[in-house]
């Protein structure tokens, strides 16, 4: 009882963090937010470890080996699309190169 | 759960939401990005520690072999085609906690000791879970243009989707009290069939909904995910993944509220009725009305002689013409005349909001110079031309006419009118996407209309203004 009060205590706090950390974000950012955050939901692949480290049958192990490899798919891909992408966004060019080129 | 794996979730929280708060400035956010993987590293490693150590082999296999997918797909992905890779990262993820659930449900019989808030969150994580995968898969064949293009509806489709999710709720109960409702139905039986049907129920919810709606799809479906992984985390009684879950739940949320604001359209009328078929775009009367046509040569003359202050507003055909390093060339021909060079990107430019500017800092423009919406119209008050190209909905004074019931009334426009010139670079008169028809065009003393491919049009324009 005290673990479930506990863990309802924290999805309280974090959902009320989750909405306060995306309010008046640009629209520039949209996009890699949401990749970012569709890569952060990839934690299940944590999930998945443990549920396919637990004992069972052949066929749970299959599921769990789907799982895990999904989850794995969601983390890397997620991260390193989201890291491509703010790749190109480039800082304002400085004045000096700007007076060059004209 | 041992004191150190716990202590070592809590940091990758942390890391986390100092990553999300470093993701809302473009400055800081590829660290912030950085970070945030830093912190999934953590969590993955301190699960390492509370894991029997014989399935390590089978966890490693699972874990390169998913890596090297996603790795490779993320790094082969055409900026384009960004929209439907987030889906497909976004339905595995749904998939992996719906499977994850169905095979904790096991485990968690075998064992005996299934506890009520297990009994509950499995159902509605297989749910969750699984709505979310084929929502996501359906997202992605149609943004692909591999299936259901457009909005595909049938009868009854609303009687259909609560028939299946009455459905759901009977199986999932009849799971969680040992057959009690259908003695049939094993209860193992009955949590494959609520994913099952799940997974059917997320097609039917996602196949009426058309293409120009499906970003905020895959941004609620993203928001899903997460859910899912957080209620997975009471089934696994584990805190990061309640935590990790319930944070991108919410900012998912927010983000998806944001995005259909953005939009003009109520998240319920976009879920619910499917896009409103562009039934209202039967206005013209066969009419043909005058428009100012005009060559390369005359607009670059405009630009080079008579305009100092330029805004360039950029659609989805600018993307699809690949004309970003020519709008680029634009810019820099312009500047180094020494004019100013702004670029307004509407908050659904692309086909998902910030996809514009994704495409547009690939091809060299620096981000500083893309305003959002509410800067821009500012700006364009004292501009000398606004060159729209590949665009129209968005610059659509008619979304200001509340006496009109047509897809895009509402939507927030860039006031393209207040410029002294407007300049549309456009393969014909058609209207855009909403099929909505824009008064601009047969605005002969104020707009210039060039029709040509974007692409064609903004080297002629190039050309044109450095030989003037």
């Amino acid at each position: 009882m005290q673990e479930l009060l506990a863990q309802l205590a924290i999805l309280i706090i974090a959902a009320f963090l989750g909405f306060e950390l995306i309010s008046r974000v640009p629209n520039l950012l949209h996009t890699p937010l949401m990749s970012a955050t569709n890569a952060i939901h990839g934690v299940i692949l944590v999930g998945g470890m443990i549920t396919l480290a637990s004992e069972g049958s052949f066929a749970i192990k299959v599921v769990g080996f789907v799982a895990v490899f999904f989850g794995a798919m969601n983390v890397v891909g997620g991260f390193w699309v989201t890291n491509r992408m703010l790749g190109m966004f480039r800082p304002p060019r400085p004045r000096v190169k700007k007076r060059r080129a004209g | 759960m041992q004191v150190a794996t716990f202590l070592a979730y809590l940091a990758a929280a942390a890391l986390f939401i100092v990553g999300i708060r470093r993701l809302r400035k473009p400055e800081t956010a590829r660290s912030g990005n950085t970070i945030a993987a830093v912190g999934m590293a953590v969590a993955l490693i301190a699960t390492l520690f509370v894991i029997r150590f014989e399935s390590l082999l089978l966890i490693g296999a699972a874990v390169i072999l998913g890596s090297v997918v996603g790795a490779v797909s993320a790094q082969r992905v055409q900026m384009t085609a960004m929209p439907q890779m987030v889906a497909a990262y976004n339905g595995v993820g749904g998939g992996a906690a719906a499977l994850i659930a169905l095979s904790e449900f096991y485990h968690l019989r075998v064992e005996g000791e299934m506890s009520l808030v297990a009994a509950l969150t499995v159902p509605l994580t297989i749910l969750i879970g699984s709505v979310s995968f084929m929502g996501s898969v359906v997202a992605f064949l149609k943004l692909q243009e591999l299936a259901f293009s457009g909005a595909v509806s049938f009868p009854l489709q609303q009687v259909v989707n609560a028939l299946l999710f009455v459905g759901i709720l009977v199986l999932g109960a009849n799971a969680i009290t040992g057959g009690a409702i259908l003695p049939f139905l094993s209860p193992v039986a009955s949590v494959v069939a609520v994913l099952v049907a799940s997974a059917v129920l997320g097609v039917l919810l996602v196949i009426p909904i058309g293409g120009a709606d499906m970003p905020i799809v895959i941004s609620l479906l993203n928001a899903f995910t997460g859910l899912a992984a957080a209620a997975s985390g009471f089934v696994l009684e584990n805190y990061i993944l309640i935590i990790g879950g319930t944070i991108v739940g919410a900012s998912g949320t927010i983000l998806t509220r944001l995005m259909s604001s953005a939009l003009g359209r109520p998240l319920g009328k976009i879920i619910f009725a499917g896009i409103a078929a562009a039934g209202s775009s039967k206005q013209d009367d066969g009419e043909e009305r005058e428009v100012n046509d005009v060559g390369a040569g005359e607009v670059g003359e405009y630009l080079s002689d008579e305009a100092e202050k330029v805004v360039i507003v950029p659609g989805y055909g600018l993307a699809v013409a690949q004309a970003q390093g020519p709008m680029r060339d634009l810019m820099e021909t312009l500047e180094s005349a020494g004019k100013t060079v702004l670029f307004g990107i509407h908050p659904v430019a692309g086909r998902m909001p910030g996809h514009m500017n994704v495409l547009l800092t690939e091809a060299g423009v620096p981000y500083d110079k893309l305003y959002d919406l509410e800067d821009i119209n500012p700006e364009l008050e004292d501009a000398d031309a606004a060159i729209i190209v590949g665009a129209n909905d968005v610059v659509n004074p008619a979304a200001n006419d509340k006496e009109q019931d047509s897809p895009i009334s509402g939507m927030p426009i860039l006031n393209v009118e207040a410029a002294e010139r407007v300049i549309f670079i456009k393969r014909s008169l058609s209207p855009g996407f909403a099929g909505v028809d824009n008064p601009l065009f047969y605005d002969t003393d104020k707009t210039m209309m060039l029709f040509s491919d974007a692409k064609q049009g903004l080297q002629d324009v190039v050309a044109a203004v450095k030989g003037g």
